[in-house]
């Protein structure tokens, strides 16, 4: 995989509706805060890259010309990277890539969203063209459509799998709660989640995530460096990123290839044999609870067919074998093009014991993830403690 | 700095694009099969796949697809969802609706996202969850009126 690579800093946003700011202010706010937890400047800094949903969801095209001033990337070598949900996965990869190629020391990886100000759906539909793909539209639909295809194929009765996801949703909103820069902090119960009102069945209202606004910013460095700046860097142990055909139609959504290929090549890479007793902890990309349940299986970190069982008997749970989205997850807090390299920087934090009141106790090995596209792409990255 | 009385106010704005998007033979010919009532695929004579909508080329092989296979107009639900719930591009007189991915007979892959079921009182969730099953048989319903879009098929029914 080339040189070693550290994370040596993060910055988030506070998330949520973020209208007191123009859209370079927020960003700006979260370039502001690594530098600050890296201990940096500007002037140590190689080379930026930068991500977020397409021009219509951001009201200009381009928009990195836009925050050039706040991505402090005047006089800098500039990258942009974008692939929809998994954006900020993406985002965080092209910087590996530059410094473990050895052509950059310091990258500092920026991702951001103000959902709020135009329309997450609207945009979801130009994702599709408009002829061959999009009759009925938009994200939850799509997501929706691939959980009741895997409840289909592994034959998961309805109550087991609403019961499954109930509780998904109940550990991300207790996370939210813990993490005071989430979008959504409240309090609920089982109950409230399942009698919510059906979006799409079977999605209900607390299976979906929030529309946010917020940015955040990473700064990647050599070993090297990272030695000499960091006293704490977490590590880049492995990445893996695959992708798949465009006919949604074409291949299976429940057994989701680029998931489960994406993340054999971030475990081979960090030598990792049993997910889920190796790693302490994992970001897992759930913009919906029933798309977890999906996810833990295809990231192998239960058997096929199997993630209700465990999730009912509190494996990701909080205290369980390996808690899943301390943070909150996406179901807390959602700026798309931000919300995968959210993932990256929440176990950057998890590994350096710096997550605050949603640290897991101990916490050493830690997996991130974003899937996008049109159902298209997964990402992994896995982050350690230890070199 | 000095204290701010005013809120931070918003300006409106809109961007609105029209374009005009080629088909390409293998699309319009696909689509003018729907004016007849005929779903049409097309074959890889290197992997035997038959896709719908029509190819111009096997993703896997990258060879040509030029072979035109009339399909069946019966298949299997793969998935299914229930919409009702309004956001973009899903109007108040849209829902209920209910989206379906459908394997069509002799068809190697699923529809996708253009096809609905219909056919019955489906404001009846209660009926719906016991009629619409992954695996439950289908036909499609063609409007009266086509135009060579998706629309054509107004709905697919549940057949026993
Ligand atoms: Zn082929």
């Amino acid at each position: 995989m080339g040189r070693a690579v550290a994370v040596i800093g993060t910055g988030q946003t506070k998330h949520g509706r973020r209208d007191d700011l123009s859209y370079p202010d927020l960003v700006r706010e979260a370039v502001k805060k690594v530098f600050e937890d890296a201990g940096i400047t500007p002037r140590d800094v190689d080379g930026v890259v930068y991500g977020s949903m397409p021009s219509m969801m951001e009201g200009v095209a381009y928009n990195h010309f836009y925050f050039a001033d706040a991505l402090r990337v005047v006089g800098k070598p500039l990258l942009r990277t974008e692939t929809c949900g998994s954006t900020g996965q993406s985002v965080a990869h092209t910087a590996i890539h530059w410094v473990a190629s050895g052509m950059a020391d310091v990258i500092l990886a920026i991702a951001s969203e103000k959902e709020n100000e135009g329309d997450a759906q609207a945009t979801m539909m130009t994702i599709l063209e408009p002829f061959l793909q999009v009759v009925i539209g938009g994200a939850p639909i799509a997501f929706s459509l691939q959980s009741r295809e895997w409840m289909g194929y592994y034959h998961i009765d309805d109550a087991k799998a609403r019961e499954a996801a109930s509780i998904v949703s109940v550990d991300s909103h207790d996370g939210g709660l813990a993490n005071p820069l989430a979008h959504i902090r409240v309090k609920l119960s089982k109950e409230d989640i399942t009698n919510a009102p059906i979006i799409t069945y079977p999605v209900r209202f607390y299976d979906v995530c929030p529309i946010s606004d917020g940015a955040c910013a990473v700064i990647f460095a050599s070993e090297e460096k990272a030695k000499k700046i960091c006293k704490k860097p977490a590590w880049v142990k492995g990445i893996g990123f695959r992708g798949e055909e465009y006919f949604i139609g074409d291949s299976s959504k429940a057994v989701w290839q680029s998931t489960i290929e994406a993340s054999k090549e971030a475990y081979k890479e960090a030598g990792i044999t049993n997910p889920l007793k190796e790693l302490d902890v994992a970001e897992v990309y759930n913009p919906f609870s029933y798309q977890e349940l999906m996810f833990l299986e295809c990231l192998g970190l239960c058997p096929p067919g199997e993630a209700p069982d465990y999730v009912i008997k509190g494996t990701f749970s909080p205290g369980g074998e390996l808690p899943c989205d301390p943070s909150g997850g996406v179901l807390c807090t959602n700026p798309i093009g931000a919300a995968g390299l959210i993932r990256v920087a929440e176990a950057a934090l998890q590994v350096t014991g710096k997550a605050g009141e949603h640290q897991v106790e101990g916490a050493k090995l830690a997996l991130s993830h974003a899937m996008g596209g049109a159902m298209q792409f997964n990402g992994v990255t896995i982050l350690g403690s230890e070199l | 700095m000095a204290e701010q009385k005013e809120k931070p106010r918003k300006v409106a704005a809109m961007g609105m694009v029209p374009y005009e998007m080629a088909l390409g033979p293998t699309w319009t010919r696909f689509f003018e099969g729907f004016k007849e009532k005929k779903i049409l695929g097309t074959k890889c004579n290197k992997c035997g796949r038959v896709l719908v909508p029509a190819r111009p080329f096997c993703s896997r092989c990258f060879e040509p697809m030029e072979e035109w296979v009339e399909v069946a107009q019966e298949g299997t639900i793969v998935t299914w969802s229930y919409v009702n719930y309004t956001y973009f591009g899903v109007t108040p007189d849209m829902i209920p609706l209910i989206g379906a991915t459908i394997k069509l007979d002799g068809v190697d892959c699923g529809t996708g996202m253009w096809t609905q079921i219909g056919g019955f009182d489906i404001k009846d969730f209660e009926l719906v969850t016991k009629k619409v099953k992954v695996g439950a048989r289908v036909r499609a319903v063609w409007r009266r009126k086509r135009q060579g879009n998706f629309r054509d098929i107004d709905y697919w029914k549940i057949i026993e």
